[in-house]
């Protein structure tokens, strides 16, 4: 997998690196699943050529760019359009349908929105079905990078042809997803009329403040990355941000059973793993 | 039959990784199993993206045993059969729990053996065994040598019995195999394993 392998990585060297980060930075990533997290780091020290532990803290320490940088590469932001494309058809024919039966115009959170593949993928589906200006959708992420680049709207032309079209076409959308990009020097850029009403905004989920009320939130494969403690923070955050039978979707091998507020949500599609707020 | 010089009863988790050739093996291997064996293991077998029903219960049903997809921070349970799911890599967390991960595939697979083998390592050391059976890509080989460098008991399915030999092979290079096994010898050490839990 690596060439150059550097020694392991202990689970005392992370909760230092964690707890450097806490006071300089006041980003908390003591709740972060610990396999994964220290997985990413090990990447980033490869990636970067650092000697040791000791040297990636001091360097974090002192270098607010370097810092940056780490973040972003630190979170996963592998995604794709219409990802699990049963899901997107659950969105367009049973949810959607449903949320529009009590109101005309309605807010969507994507939370954990990385590169803007999913943002894309609700705007489509909101534009076939003839409401995107009935829609207000808020994405939100940790790395003000990726939101950067999420608004470039430029995608690998490969992952587009190998991906993310043939999701869309077992979504059976209205046309085909080449009508929503141009090619130009070998990318894919997005038709950007689609974010008319989108706004994106930095937020960190840990220890996140509530940015509104929202009657769809979209969190998928975001949680997998924290803690059960962090977990049940969140959908506290989730619970606080949805109207009564407002719904949250997480992903398909996600589950909130083991968290507190559970009784709160009851679930509407399993195998999309889609739940609805019951109780305030 | 072969002597095992290596069993104990301090295992806690048996890793099993595959790919091309390897459904019928696995599918021999574990309905090959006691009702009650003890140890939990999680499988990861190269398969369909697009395809996230069907695999777990075809397994199920050719081998008379539960097989089941973790679901995020699944707690790892004696005597359960796991799978990684389609499109998702499967992990170890400290504290005996699954995670899963959307990272990027690694030797273009997701879910990928190699990061199953790696965190399994790191969270139960030497008390691991890792299986790797036919395949067709590298996938796997480095997982196997971090298991063996952490202490854990590392198998191989006999090259000369895989239908593609290449994942075996791979591992037998990059690291030392503690067994090269025919799958009938698999199934003799695992109900020789078995018996030490008694």
């Amino acid at each position: 997998m690596e060439n150059i392998e550097k020694p392991e990585i202990e689970i005392a060297q992370l909760r230092r690196l964690i707890e450097m980060i806490k006071k300089r930075y006041d980003y908390d990533f003591s709740n972060y699943a610990m396999s994964s997290f220290r997985r990413r780091v090990q990447r980033f020290i490869e990636l970067f050529r650092i000697e040791s532990m000791e040297e990636l803290i001091r360097k974090l320490e002192l270098d607010k760019q370097f810092f940056k940088t780490f973040l972003s590469e630190i979170t996963v932001n592998v995604t794709e359009m219409f990802r699990d494309p049963t899901f997107w058809v659950e969105l367009r024919d049973e949810i959607i349908p449903s949320i529009l039966m009590n109101k005309k115009e309605f807010r969507v959170w994507h939370a954990g929105c990385s590169s803007g593949e999913e943002v894309f993928s609700m705007a489509i589906l909101l534009d076939e079905m003839g409401i995107l200006d009935q829609v207000e959708i808020v994405a939100t992420d940790i790395d003000y990078s990726i939101l950067d680049k999420a608004q470039q709207a430029t995608y690998n032309l490969r992952n587009m042809e190998e991906v993310n079209k043939k999701n869309y076409q077992r979504f059976m959308g209205k046309r085909t997803l080449e009508a929503y990009y141009k090619v130009e020097d070998g990318k894919a850029v997005m038709d950007k009329t689609l974010l008319r009403n989108v706004q994106f905004v930095e937020h960190n989920l840990v220890n996140g403040e509530k940015i509104g009320v929202f009657d769809l939130i979209l969190c998928r494969n975001v949680m997998i990355y924290f803690n059960q403690t962090l977990q049940n923070e969140v959908l506290k955050l989730f619970h606080a941000s949805l109207p009564r039978y407002g719904y949250l979707a997480i992903g398909s091998k996600e589950s909130l059973i083991w968290c507190e507020y559970a009784n709160k949500f009851i679930i509407v599609n399993n195998n999309e793993k889609i739940y609805k707020k019951i109780r305030d | 039959m072969a002597r095992f010089d290596h069993i104990s009863s301090k295992y806690k988790l048996i890793v099993i990784g595959g790919s091309a050739g390897s459904f019928q093996v696995v599918s021999r291997i574990l309905q090959a199993l006691p009702e009650d064996f003890p140890l939990p293991i999680a499988m990861c077998l190269h398969r369909l993206k697009d395809v996230r029903e069907g695999f777990a219960e075809a397994l199920s049903l050719k081998t008379n045993k539960p097989v089941v997809e973790p679901l995020d921070k699944e707690l790892i349970k004696k005597g359960t059969i796991y799978l990684a799911p389609a499109n998702y890599h499967l992990c170890v967390e400290l504290g005996q729990t699954f995670s899963l991960s959307t990272e990027e595939p690694v030797n273009n697979s997701r879910p990928s053996i190699d990061l199953l083998f790696e965190t399994a390592a790191y969270a139960y050391r030497d008390k691991l065994i890792g299986i790797l059976l036919s395949g067709a890509n590298r996938d796997g080989a480095w997982g196997m040598k971090k298991i063996h460098e952490r202490g854990g008991l590392t198998i191989v399915q006999e090259p000369s019995e895989c239908l593609i030999d290449t994942m075996p092979a791979s591992a037998m290079q990059a690291t030392r195999i503690d067994y090269v096994l025919r799958s009938d010898q698999i199934i003799d050490f695992l109900r020789k394993l078995h018996k030490q839990y008694a």
